[in-house]
């Protein structure tokens, strides 16, 4: 009996995997770590848009990792039409390194090709046992901090250079930020390749006493675990990490599908997509729906890289390229 | 090569020197059971606990869930294409550098273990550097529109490179130690090349090479390293069931992970099942021989 029903659902499945190739297009949207949940909503809800716009059927696969990691799959020749990663370095990378589109990728959508903002938090356990409020607790000694590896994370980057400008302005330069920095990350006891695989290290496995987190990321463990064993510490000040999305030309023309991938990143900038976006936890860029969900992002200080670090191209020679300040403070 | 089993004689109570006092032998037993029950038991029971904690219904929707049979589906091609060329060519290199002597032999015999000296990792980034559109291959291939990595071929690739070394390694020593005796008496009797190898060399070693090819198959359908750096994860596609595991795991989706995991885990139990059963026979067989 059991068994019966097991082929049965076997058969049917496999019916439906047939069900996907029956698509007019299928478009890969390569994305970083914790876009899952986001990307599982608006895919079901843009597929349904398109074939009420144009009696077209459209699959959207997903791939999800590292955004480092992700850009370099893409650059070795992963066929994405979309890329949606953490930050528009690693979208840079893929316009320099391989060609696949134009440097002024950034200029081509709406508020620098960045449909939804996030930030970084500070997740702790629940009645916050080592009373941390801001970034310099996380320097005490005795205090163990969970965050990825920003070699390969976008979003231990975004944490990394939140770090840096928050000693930066309370002790007063570069050599101090320097110092908190490394002090930071002397109590880091693993450094996970992507994000998810650190909110597992700190959620999943109870390893540490903060984690260093996307906004986003922090109030799904919240939502998925349970609000009794996690609580989020908004620090003093952070900074506005602005996730980037394009279209690959190269591979959508070689495809053709340049015309449903365009479509697809539009309809991010759509009240649904803005919608979508802000259920899923991410600031939304469309000031109306911002205005909807304010309430259930806490107020913070929000710097952007541009002001601060001079853009990424230089953030990240600085800090993360090899023999930058992280592999300095890292190797001793 | 088979132990010899002592007769067991009357006098067996009283201590000898080549034997240890009974309480050195339960501790000794008592510790490996207590490390087998900790480090493989407990884990392996835990997996299918997970699995089932949250009832049939879960677990039977996790494992026909469409990317979850997509993923099934592609272990199953994987294994079934890399499995068969491992065999062939298993065979093949351990009949020349068994019975034959040749040039460059020794450096065919260490090329065989290669992939069990490298990292799965490096097997996959090799590949990459390789058909990677920015490796040597990969322009050519992106113009005539053909896709290795981040497809199908690619994964297939990985899993013969790291299941390469079980068939041929598995051979080499049973064949080496059976000589060339039978082969030269059949040579004698008038046998052709093809007739030999068919009715001499392969009956010689068809335990042997059951036994490698269940290895070999269980290795092409558990890797995760190397087919995890070709893959391009992407769901319904090119996800296999080590990769999906993974991915389930981290979308906080516990029960469901842990089935697809059971999935695997199974597989390895009927895996140990025939290896056991092979064995046995094995044993049998060498018994009858020496009779």
């Amino acid at each position: 009996m059991k068994i019966k029903t097991w082929l049965t659902g076997l058969v049917a499945a496999t019916l439906l995997t047939g069900g996907s190739a029956w698509a007019d297009k299928t478009i890969l949207n390569v994305s970083y770590d914790p876009t899952r949940e986001l990307y599982q909503e608006f895919n079901a809800a843009f597929t349904k848009h398109w074939e009420e716009k144009t009696r077209e059927k459209v699959a959207i696969k997903q791939s999800h990792g590292g955004s480092g990691k992700q850009a370099r799959s893409v650059i070795d020749g992963l066929e994405a039409d979309v890329v949606t990663l953490a930050l528009a370095n690693d979208i840079d990378a893929i316009a320099e390194k391989a060609k696949l589109l134009p440097g002024n990728w950034q200029k081509r959508l709406p508020h620098n090709s960045t449909p939804y903002t996030s930030t970084i938090v500070l997740l702790v356990r629940k009645g916050n046992p080592k009373n941390i409020k801001d970034w310099n607790d996380l320097a005490r000694p005795g205090v163990s901090v969970i965050t990825p590896n920003p070699k390969t994370s976008g979003g231990a980057r975004w944490n990394y250079l939140a770090a840096w400008e928050y000693g930066k302005r309370t002790y007063g330069d570069d050599a101090r930020a320097k110092e908190f920095v490394t002090k930071l990350y002397k109590n880091v006891p693993v450094l996970d390749s992507g994000a998810r695989g650190s909110t597992t290290t700190f959620v999943e496995r109870g390893i540490g006493d903060v984690f260093i987190s996307w906004e986003n990321e922090a109030f799904l463990a919240i939502r998925e675990l349970g609000p009794e064993k996690f609580e989020i510490v908004a620090p003093s000040i952070s900074v506005l990490a602005e996730p980037s999305v394009a279209v690959i030309d190269k591979v959508v023309d070689k495809k053709g599908t340049r015309q449903v991938a365009e479509a697809y990143l539009q309809h991010l900038y759509s009240e649904q997509g803005q919608e979508i976006a802000a259920r899923n936890f991410y600031r939304p860029a469309d000031a109306r729906v911002a205005a909807k969900y304010a309430s259930q992002f806490p107020s913070i200080k929000l710097f952007r890289i541009d002001e601060v670090f001079g853009g990424w191209k230089n953030a990240h020679k600085l800090h993360f390229a090899d023999g930058g300040t992280f592999d300095q403070i890292y190797q001793k | 090569m088979t132990a010899i089993a002592l007769p067991v004689s009357p006098l067996a109570h009283r201590a000898r020197p080549t034997e240890e006092p009974v309480w050195v032998r339960w501790t000794l037993i008592g510790l490996a059971f207590t490390f087998l029950t900790l480090f493989l038991f407990v884990p392996l029971i835990s997996v299918f606990y997970e699995a089932l904690k949250k009832g049939w219904e879960v677990y039977i929707a996790a494992i026909t869930e469409p990317d979850a049979v997509s993923a099934i589906q592609l272990t199953l091609t994987a294994a079934a294409i890399a499995v068969p060329l491992n065999l062939i060519f298993g065979i093949a290199a351990a009949w020349a550098i068994a019975k034959f002597e040749f040039l460059g032999k020794n450096l065919l015999t260490t090329l065989i273990d290669l992939p069990f000296s490298v990292s799965p990792v490096v097997s996959g980034l090799i590949y990459v550097l390789i058909f990677g559109l920015q490796g040597w291959l990969g322009p050519w291939l992106a113009e005539h529109d053909i896709k290795v990595i981040f497809a199908v071929p690619g994964i297939v690739l990985a899993t013969i490179f790291v299941t390469v070394p079980f068939i041929a390694r598995e051979l080499i020593p049973l064949m080496q130690s059976q000589g060339t005796e039978e082969e030269e008496a059949a040579v004698v009797l008038g046998a052709n090349g093809w007739q030999i190898f068919f009715r001499v060399t392969l009956p010689n070693v068809k335990w042997g090479l059951l036994y490698g090819t269940i290895l070999c198959n269980a290795r092409a359908m558990g890797e995760f390293g190397a087919v995890s750096v070709v893959s391009g994860h992407i769901r319904g596609s090119t996800n296999t069931l080590p990769l999906h595991v993974e991915i389930l795991y981290n979308e906080y989706n516990f029960a469901a992970a842990f089935a697809v995991a059971s999935l695997l885990a199974m597989l390895a139990l009927v895996t140990l099942a025939l290896k056991t059963i092979i064995e046995s026979k094995n044993i049998q067989n060498d018994k009858g021989k020496n009779r």
